[in-house]
């Protein structure tokens, strides 16, 4: 993660839920024209986003061979969108 | 080997196994595990000091000490407050109430703010005299009340003996965690590592042997630091310290000891406990034992429920109450709420309570015992009403009025019948009661109301009931 500023969008994720009840982020909708998929599911935590604000669940997932944060918080999903 | 069996039946037969092997080793390890005299160690967190160490842009740590319940809520709501802004990290920040409801006073003030001399309770307008550039946050109750519950969370993979102290502060006695994580201080370390990262707010944490203690060592210092105040060292960290640091000496007993001569926690212990029981009654004894540090009381278990004594409701109102009617109007109002919520605790109550505080913040209490138990609101009301005409001449408006039922019984115990007949006519006010709890449950609380709460709109919009806010519990647990 640089250190370019920084903001916190709420974006549309499509997720999968499995027999378990896991939920696997699938798809990040970061806007009209660019729709991430997720590569992989690194990590998965409770934490803080010290950023942008912000407490909930955080998936490290690869997208497009980088890493990066995405949020769960109570049932809206959000990244550190680079402004 | 007895044991050793059951604690794999716990594990085999609970997928949440942390608590049960919490539980399996406190009954049956613990004893083997723990050194004799060591073996009561209690932690208290705060996370009002985050609100500073955000401040000064550091991660914090829990501390663990007495403070009183308003304190810590405020300060805990503007840490959240800071943590989901970060834009305002370096900025004064005051949480406060709104003005229009007439709450608006400073609920918290964060450490920038501080400096200029923004203190908890000021009116915003003081607030800002201080401080002409303070960002003044309205509360949000719901994200406080959701980063306390992932706060507990936290605690409870560390033991099941949580004894919550207001949103902010609780009580973990974790002796039966010790062979599972570790010392308590390791323990501490690492609760204060996780609410940093995964609530991004810091606390403060005290370890002691008694939960009086663990208030005084989180108040040691902060706001990061992790203090131990045990046998070996109580003297010299306690002893010194101002009386007033104690839980239950607030300004008026702190007067009455400092006119005693007796001005640090020392001096209070040294002082004979028949001079301090006959000078300040059954709580100079009490206060004896928060002094010498041998608070016997225990930490109460997670899944403990407190006995509910009594249920009562009160209101600053949006305006001065000025005439009788707007008194009625009012009382109507609380004593649907309080007999509401007695039925939901299938309770009736044998005592109604009235509390008035006038535009001069002066307040008086008067009760009066019924004839029968009731939960009936119109029954409460009417002799609410009845206190009131008794004991208010109108000399100030009234500024805030609540009503209380206490005394509570059972609601199906048997009552001894009125030979004059009204108990039927009771009953008839508890099912229509009853009837306006569904119809509200339904579809909402304006979708019924008396024709009396139509007369005002601007009183007659309050929902005691769902507008209600839980304090802390006292201490003794009143």
């Amino acid at each position: 993660m640089n250190e370019a500023k920084r903001e916190k969008r709420y974006v549309p994720v499509v997720v999968r839920f499995d027999a378990e009840g896991q939920l696997r982020p699938l798809t990040i909708e970061f806007d009209e024209e660019h729709k991430y998929a997720v590569d992989r599911v690194l990590d998965i935590c409770h934490a803080a986003c010290q950023t942008v604000g912000g407490v909930g669940v955080r998936y490290t997932v690869r997208v497009q061979g980088q890493e990066r944060y995405l949020w769960l918080e109570k049932s809206r999903w959000f990244v550190e969108a680079i402004t | 080997m007895s044991f050793l069996l059951t604690i794999i039946r716990l594990m085999m037969k609970n997928k949440n196994g942390s608590t049960r092997i919490g539980e399996a080793v406190f009954y049956y390890l613990y004893p083997l595990c723990i050194p004799p005299g060591n073996h009561y160690h209690l932690y208290f967190i705060n996370i009002r000091s985050i609100i500073r160490v955000f401040a000064n842009d550091r991660p914090g740590v829990m501390t663990w000490h007495a403070i009183s319940s308003t304190l810590i809520l405020t300060a805990f709501y503007a840490s959240v407050e800071m943590q989901r802004r970060p834009e305002l990290r370096d900025k004064p920040v005051a949480v406060c109430g709104s003005q229009e409801d007439r709450h608006g006073i400073v609920l918290t003030a964060n450490y920038v703010a501080k400096p200029f001399g923004v203190k908890t309770g000021m009116t915003i307008w003081q607030a800002k005299q201080c401080c002409p550039n303070l960002v003044i946050l309205p509360p949000d109750m719901r994200q406080y009340i959701r980063i306390s519950k992932l706060a507990r969370e936290i605690y409870e993979d560390y033991t099941d003996q949580i004894e919550p102290f207001g949103l902010d502060e609780s009580w973990l006695d974790v002796t039966g965690s010790v062979g599972l994580f570790g010392s308590p201080m390791a323990m501490a370390k690492e609760i204060s590592n996780r609410i940093k990262f995964e609530l991004g707010i810091t606390a403060s944490i005290g370890v002691a042997d008694n939960k009086i203690t663990a208030k005084l060592g989180s108040d040691y210092r902060k706001p990061d630091a992790i203090t131990r105040i045990e046998a070996d060292n109580y003297r010299e960290i306690a002893y010194p310290l101002p009386v007033q640091d104690l839980l239950y000496v607030g300004p008026a007993t702190e007067r009455k000891l400092n006119g005693l001569g007796i001005y640090t926690i020392g001096q209070l212990a040294q002082c004979p406990v028949n001079y301090l029981t006959y000078k300040l009654g059954k709580m100079g004894a009490v206060l004896h034992t928060f002094a010498t540090g041998k608070d016997p009381s225990p930490v109460k278990r997670t899944d403990y429920a407190a006995t509910v004594k009594s249920v009562g409701n009160s209101a600053t109102t949006p305006r001065d109450l000025v005439c009788d009617e707007d008194v009625h109007l009012m009382l109507y109002l609380l004593a649907e709420s309080v007999a509401s919520r007695m039925r939901d605790l299938a309770a009736r109550c044998m005592v109604v309570e009235l509390y008035v505080r006038d535009t001069h913040l002066v307040s008086f209490t008067r009760r009066r015992k019924l004839a029968v138990p009731t939960c009936s609101s119109a029954e409460i009301a009417h002799t609410a009403f009845e206190l009131f005409r008794a004991n208010y001449r109108w000399s100030r408006p009234i500024r805030s009025i609540g009503v209380r039922g206490a005394e509570l019984v059972e609601a199906d115990a048997g009552v001894q019948t009125s030979l004059l007949g009204d108990d039927a006519k009771r009953e008839k006010w508890e099912r229509i009661d009853a009837a306006m709890d569904h119809l509200r449950q339904r579809y909402g609380y304006m979708s019924i109301r008396r024709a009396v709460t139509c007369a005002d709109p601007e009183l007659g919009r309050i929902d005691p009931r769902d507008d209600h806010t839980v304090h802390p519990v006292g201490y003794f647990g009143g």
